[in-house]
């Protein structure tokens, strides 16, 4: 600040210098004693079960977001050479010396620490625009340096918060970084010379970064979705330049669409590529997945599969695969046992076999493809196959009992018909044992039936019900399995069914053909299905497979991050009090939350005022004001109120993307204030003082607050409890 | 201002205008337009008003005809008729209900029933129960009254905004023909009487809008008032209440906002409008809002079925309540048989059942829960820690600071609290019931702490708020306010919080209080302050609402299927031999106005990227604003339904669909009308012509298709032949 009266190089120098000083204060403060615990620190135990299973290319499906965060870990873990063999079970476990811990932490701690200069030219991006347009003004500069430098970082340097997240193996880091980069590069492109081809460089760079932030989490989509309203505006502004010719902005119109939409789709479907290309074993996850799917994968069903024959044909012995995936994948099954006479509650049964669905492999999943028409229970030569529109029987293979339904209510779900096992018992119950044919996902009228590809509806012929899984679980009579009704109003989508084992029957003895079943399959021929199908399937069933939602611990609400109510426990040191929390920097917390305040409120009377016709601001400067709120205002409320609207469990880091851009506001706000707000030297002077008297006690915190940001020094209960800022943080102290 | 008013007067005295479109060549690449001489002659011929009147009168007459047609048929309970109508006959024998919707609708219905003849004696108990000679006409012809204002509404409203005859008639035309409109209309419901009030708010807020020119005249201050009641009455029946007034005040934003930008007023002036809508939007309708509540309150003066969801003190207030004048010993005393109230706004009864915890929720004991209705499980026994009551005498009353021992009456297991977590609430311990006979162990001590009391302070019935402190381990009984899930119920959550924090969820009061060794003493037990019964009775309201969560064999409703017309809601009656009734929209109407929704954004998109590169198109400000504010209107009623967590019906679109039903009128009479952009004048009018005979036509002919769905159909149903509605059904979810 008393620096004024430089020469414009000196300036020029000193940028560099700054950036510099602050890349190395953000490096040391990330990348110190990195690998320090050794030992696995909260949800490292969640990422690090898939990092093993990329080092060991094992399918898995995670919901919580798409692979790329996943596979930039696993990047690094494979470059620290770690080869999968750790058993991750417990936050706490130590790591064995085989496993490299720097390796595993440092992308997304290198990712942590980049933010920090980012931030830095972000800053000098939004208020570039200003300082053109002020021509070769030489006293803002130094100014805003002044405030630059000494604010940016007081926002994301000493943020404990963040410095947690980047030291871990954990992907918010590697989100914020990404997301700061596509604002950074679209404002950079934003400000450019508009002839100048490169700004389309910094354009794709922006693309890219958004699919890259998609696709770390999908709550990058918010962000996205900003950056894309922001471009559309200024998009907009460019349609509405009549000095420009029509083909000039069509031009520039599709090169911004193909930039901002087309290459991140591209991008994103390239991350499941990479994905599914590493990962081809089968795995823990493959039951969540179509047989077809599952078929593609080494190992797993296509040792089973591979080489039966394609089509369904009468004398067909198969097995039923339902083919919705809650609550578990399962097949069609029979037993000996009847329904009990009467259930608990006292209403009645048919007295007939019981037909379940059941989770595991077993002899009595097999099912026999029988033409009513016709007494052979074998594959005729030729082959005729099934096609859609047939009516068939279904005949249990061990039991020999036809599949049936009839109008009685399902044990435990009484809206629905039962379906059985027909047994005859001479009371007036006649066999209702025909199933037609529905080929879902036929391309022609005439599809034939083909195992694993085509997805099946049995409809019942009597009562135009169909064979579905109902998710529920039958009680002990039923020995747990699942419940199989027939529903006529079916809305849901449980309704398929797949042939995933299948082969052609050749006794028509029943002693010889439980032989038979009891045999394995094998046959062979090779069967693919394409990379978009694939892309398709595990894009669903990311965004609709739904584990048990239950409370944390550690979980908060959102309206609790505002304030810092919460914390959470990272790690506690097996034995002694060391311990590391993800707790925020409570100064430039409360600092960043005043800026949000106080930019709201100013830009209200900014607004009220101009209505009015007084123009407090230059016009060049409104726009920078504007632009300023856009992206840190715009990007504090995307990634923050969705989550209000979300009922998943949610923690604390879920805010600190939307905190960075908090961070991002206070320095631009505080240089608005020194420069429009502000006329007398004195109370210049006076802001001076009170920012670095701000600067000193983030700082004091800061310090405050590192034994359990880095977990180093060990800290007595003492101590602790005077850490202990706010009653609803739980902080651990070991009895002794 | 001025030229503003000036243009508005043109457009409404001279609709002429409006009918060719002029080309302001303002670029040179602008065609020229061939159409500009030839407009001359076309005025004279179109120049004439309509006869307002005439059309207005076909509408209205339309209108009721088709709403009362039919109205006693059938003449049985139907679909949800059995709330409704009960709660209706609740208000004519003053009974004290609870229902999660305001009481406006069903005072309302009520009214009508009593002033037609209905004595409130019929008990409404289920869907099909026969009125046999109760008079049910009079509540019915109220709300078929009320549904046929809604077709006459849109069509002023669309006129009014348009300026266009053809367009408030194609309005008209699908609202009147429209199945969905007609069934809803006619039976005792709430959504007749919602839509009413919603339509007239919007009606009069646009005519509001038309009086700018003459601010604070007589017909000004009358459509504000208007407005301001018409918003109490829409939020006086349902919440949903609340979009029309977002709406309302949006738009009123919106005009203040140009008030302000009016350089030419002053701001006394402006203060001035700003108050006058502060009085007639906000400040009248709370005013009507809270003279609804307080006749309910009055009227409502008799013990009921919904006594057990408020608190004790507002139960004292109903006759026939055994708080009502009660009378019981005044100081908590041991030996006591009690039940304890949480004291959060419907809290709940400290309760517990024979039924455990289930495996793998704490420990397998016994559930204690929170219970809103009286029951006898929630009586405990207050036992000293010892277990030894002095068998004789008075017996020693409870202080603060005593150490007690809660046996729950029913099960004889004590009040127990552990350190296991809670079910739901993670951060808490698990409190169960424990021990049997009494005898339990040192986990069962509480120790009773009187709010703001000392040592040795007695405990007042119903008036202290007292907190139970575990003794074991510190924390406090505490009501969490989650519903747990099937097992426990769905009874809400009771937990041990280790957070001491005094809150309402860990305070409670002693309701009951029975011991027949103290003398009763009568109790004027507080009377509640009126506006503490208000604001207990929307929490109540807004609690009941969202935990309206779907049954497990009923078809939850999307959002999405409701534009579609996807599926209907059942009536009345289900199989071929039963008198039908199906709620669904008329399939062209909705399709309709599905393809508007689509078409509208792309003329919007056209029109506004030609007016920004110095085009200029007639009707752009029609379609513009006024399409604008229907859309607005639209996505307000139906995007949030997205965000729901609560059940939901079809027939929660039809506020939606008025919004629809009028953008689609703007959008087809503006796309009829821009026939001119690529015919020559005779050709374009006649191909105009062409289209709104079409129009009509169609919606007509599938009106005379699918009106049995409205007016009752008997015999088989639609996929047999022989069926009225043979071949109708064009979709398979149609369930008629």
């Amino acid at each position: 600040c008393v620096s004024m009266l430089q020469l414009p190089l000196v300036v020029t120098a000193q940028v560099d210098v700054v950036l510099l000083l602050v890349s190395f204060l953000s490096l040391w403060t990330r990348l110190t004693q990195l690998g320090y615990p050794n030992a696995v620190v909260f949800d490292e135990v969640y990422y690090g079960q898939f990092v093993s299973l990329y080092m060991k290319r094992v399918f898995f499906i995670d919901d919580s977001g798409p692979p790329l965060g996943h596979m930039i870990l696993a990047l690094g873990a494979y470059l620290g050479g770690f080869d999968g063999n750790f058993v991750w079970n417990r936050i706490g476990a130590e790591y064995p010396s085989s496993v490299s811990v720097v390796g595993l932490r440092l992308l997304p701690a290198v990712c942590g620490s980049l933010c920090v200069p980012l931030v830095y030219l972000l800053t000098l991006e939004l208020r570039f625009s200003h300082l053109a347009a002020l021509g070769a003004a030489v006293l803002p500069i130094p100014i805003s340096f002044f405030l630059t430098t000494s604010d940016d970082p007081s926002g994301l340097l000493p943020e404990n918060s963040l410095i947690v997240q980047s030291r871990f193996m954990l992907l918010e880091s590697v989100l914020i970084f990404f997301l700061l980069l596509a604002a950074f590069s679209y404002l950079r492109f934003h400000n450019a010379a508009p002839h100048s081809v490169f700004r389309f460089g910094w354009l794709l760079l922006s693309g890219a970064s958004c699919a890259a932030a998609v696709g770390v989490k999908y709550m990058g989509v918010f962000s996205y979705l900003l950056l894309l309203g922001v471009a559309s505006l200024h998009t907009w502004n460019l349609i509405g330049d009549r000095t420009v010719s029509h083909l000039s902005v069509c031009v520039q119109c599709v090169c911004r669409a193909v930039c901002l939409l087309v290459v991140p789709l591209l991008l994103y479907v390239f991350w499941f590529y990479v994905h599914l290309t590493l990962l081809h074993r089968s795995g823990p996850h493959d039951q969540l997945m179509s047989s077809a799917f599952q078929a593609s994968l080494e190992g797993g069903l296509s040792r089973i599969t591979q080489g039966q024959p394609l089509e369904v044909a009468y004398g067909s012995q198969v097995t039923l695969r339902s083919s919705a995936s809650q609550p578990i994948p399962c097949w069609l099954h029979s037993h000996k046992v009847n329904y009990p006479i009467r259930y608990e509650n006292g209403r009645g049964s048919s007295h007939q076999q019981q037909v379940t669905c059941y989770p595991f492999k077993d002899v009595n999943n097999w099912w026999i493809i029988k033409d009513p028409d016709r007494q052979d229970l074998v594959v005729s030569s030729p082959p005729r196959p099934v096609r859609h529109g047939d009516v068939i029987q279904l005949l249990h293979g061990m039991t020999s009992r036809f599949l049936n339904s009839h109008d009685v209510a399902a044990p435990m779900s009484p809206h629905s018909q039962e379906v059985s096992g027909y047994i005859d018992f001479n009371v007036s119950m006649p066999a209702q044992n025909l199933w037609r044919v529905d080929v879902l996902n036929r391309e022609a009228e005439s599809e034939s039936w083909k195992t694993i590809l085509s997805d099946v509806r049995l409809v019942h012929v009597n009562t135009s019900a169909v064979l579905k899984l109902s998710g529920v679980s039958l009680p002990d009579w039923g020995f747990r399995q699942l419940e199989v009704v027939a529903e006529k109003h079916f809305k849901s989508q449980s309704v398929g069914w797949t042939v995933e084992e299948h082969r052609y029957g050749t006794s028509q003895e029943q002693k010889e053909r439980e032989a038979e079943l009891h045999s394995p399959t094998h046959i062979d021929v090779d069967r693919k299905i394409s990379f978009w199908a694939k892309f398709l399937e595990l894009q669903w069933k990311m965004l609709t497979v739904k584990l048990e939602d239950s409370e944390h611990k550690y979980s908060s609400s959102p309206l609790e991050w505002v304030t810092m109510e919460t914390n959470i426990a990272y790690w506690l040191h097996s034995s002694t009090n060391a311990q590391i929390h993800l707790i925020g920097n409570p100064v430039s917390w409360g600092v960043a939350n005043l800026s949000l305040l106080a930019y709201q409120l100013l830009a209200a009377i900014y607004l009220l005022r101009r209505r009015r016709g007084f123009k407090d601001l230059p016009d060049g400067a409104w726009c920078q004001f504007v632009c300023l709120g856009c992206v840190c205002v715009g990007g504090w409320l995307v990634n923050f109120v969705p989550f209000l609207l979300m009922e998943k469990t949610l923690f604390l880091y879920h805010y600190l993307p939307a905190l960075c851009y908090l961070h991002l506001l206070t320095p631009a706000l505080l240089e608005h204030t020194h420069t429009h707000l502000l006329s007398r030297a004195t109370h210049r002077r006076a802001l001076c003082v009170c920012v670095t008297a701000v600067l000193v006690s983030v700082f004091l915190s800061y310090r405050t607050f590192c034994p359990l940001t880095y977990g180093s020094p060990e800290l007595s209960a003492n101590q602790l409890q005077g850490l202990k800022w706010r009653d609803s943080w739980d902080i651990l102290y070991r009895r002794r | 201002m001025d030229e503003e008013c000036i243009t508005q007067w043109n457009k409404t005295g001279d609709t002429s205008t409006l009918r060719n479109r002029k080309i302001f060549p303002t670029s040179e690449k602008t065609l020229q337009t061939p159409s500009t001489l030839l407009s001359k002659d076309k005025n004279k011929k179109f120049s004439k008003d309509p006869p307002t009147r005439v059309l207005l009168m076909l509408v209205v007459g339309l209108s009721f005809s088709t709403r009362l047609y039919k109205i006693t048929e059938p003449p049985h309970v139907c679909w949800d008729e059995t709330h409704f109508g009960k709660m209706g006959s609740y208000y004519i024998n003053r009974t004290f209900f609870f229902d999660v919707h305001p009481p406006l609708g069903k005072m309302l219905i009520g009214l009508a029933g009593y002033m037609t003849g209905y004595d409130g004696t019929f008990p409404f108990i289920k869907p099909g129960d026969k009125y046999k000679h109760h008079n049910y006409w009079g509540m019915r012809g109220f709300c078929a009254a009320l549904g046929s204002c809604l077709p006459i509404f849109a069509y002023l409203i669309v006129l009014e905004l348009s300026q266009s005859h053809s367009a408030a008639l194609i309005t008209a035309i699908l609202l009147i023909f429209d199945t969905g409109f007609i069934t809803i209309s006619q039976y005792i419901l709430l959504d007749p009487i919602l839509m009413f009030f919603i339509m007239a708010a919007v009606l009069s807020m646009v005519k509001f809008n038309q009086q700018r020119c003459s601010p604070f005249a007589a017909s000004w201050w009358l459509w504000l008032v208007l407005t301001g009641a018409n918003l109490a009455g829409a939020l006086g029946v349902k919440f949903v209440g609340l979009f029309v007034i977002l709406l309302v005040g949006l738009n009123t934003v919106w005009d203040l906002w140009r008030l302000l930008g009016d350089l030419s007023l002053s701001l006394v002036e402006i203060a001035k409008h700003f108050l006058a809508r502060v009085v007639g939007l906000i400040l009248l309708p709370l005013f009507l809002y809270v003279t609804i509540f307080a006749i309910h309150f009055v009227v409502l003066n008799k013990s009921g079925p919904g006594d057990g969801f408020f608190s004790s003190a507002f139960q004292s207030r109903l006759i026939g309540n055994n708080l009502h004048n009660a009378s019981m010993p005044e100081y908590l005393a041991y030996g006591s048989t009690i039940t304890v109230k949480n004291l959060r706004i419907a809290g709940g009864y400290l309760h517990s059942h024979w039924h455990l915890y289930p495996e793998g929720v704490g420990a397998r004991q016994q559930q204690v829960t929170a219970y809103l209705h009286k029951d006898y499980n929630n009586l405990w026994l207050v036992h000293r820690q010892d277990a030894n009551e002095s068998q004789s005498g008075t017996p020693d009353l409870v202080r603060h600071g005593d150490i007690i021992r809660l046996e729950h009456k029913e099960t004889t297991r004590n009040l127990h609290g552990h350190l296991h977590e809670a079910p739901l609430t993670k951060k808490h311990f698990q409190v169960t019931g424990y021990g049997i006979n009494g005898t339990g162990d040192t986990n069962d001590l509480w120790q009773v702490e009187v709010c703001g009391g000392q040592n040795g302070d007695l405990v007042k019935v119903l008036r202290s708020k007292v907190r139970f402190l575990h003794r074991a381990t510190g924390c406090v009984l505490y009501s969490s306010g989650k519903t747990l899930p099937k097992w426990g119920w769905e009874q809400v959550e009771v937990t041990c919080s280790p957070y001491l924090k005094e809150t309402p969820s860990s305070q409670w009061n002693i309701e009951d209080h029975i011991n027949p060794k103290l003398p009763n003493i009568s109790l004027s037990v507080l009377k509640p302050h009126f506006l503490e019964i208000l604001l207990e009775s929307h929490i109540v309201m807004i609690r009941g609402n969202s935990g309206l969560k779907p049954k497990d064999n009923e078809m939850n409703s999307k959002p999405w299927h409701w534009p579609i017309n996807y599926q209907g809601l059942r009536f009345s009656g289900v199989n071929d031999t039963e008198y039908r009734v199906y709620l669904l929209g008329n399939p062209v109407v909705w399709w309709m106005n599905l393809a508007s929704l689509g078409l509208y954004p792309i003329m919007v998109a056209v029109v506004s990227i030609a007016i920004q590169r110095g085009f200029s198109l007639k009707h752009s400000h029609v379609l513009m604003r006024e399409g604008g504010l229907l859309l607005f209107g639209w996505l307000l009623h139906y995007a949030p339904f997205y965000t729901m967590g609560r059940v939901l019906y079809y027939h929660h679109y039809f506020p939606a669909m008025l919004f629809s039903s009028m953008l689609t009128g703007i959008t087809f009479d503006i796309l009829l009308k821009s026939t001119d952009l690529i015919l020559r004048p005779p050709y374009s009018d006649r191909l105009q012509t062409l289209g709104q005979m079409v129009l009509l036509f169609s919606v007509l002919y599938s009106f005379y298709l699918f009106h049995p769905l409205s007016y009752g159909m008997t015999g088989p149903l639609a996929h047999e032949p022989g069926s009225t509605m043979a071949g109708l059904k064009w979709m398979d979810s149609w369930e008629f």
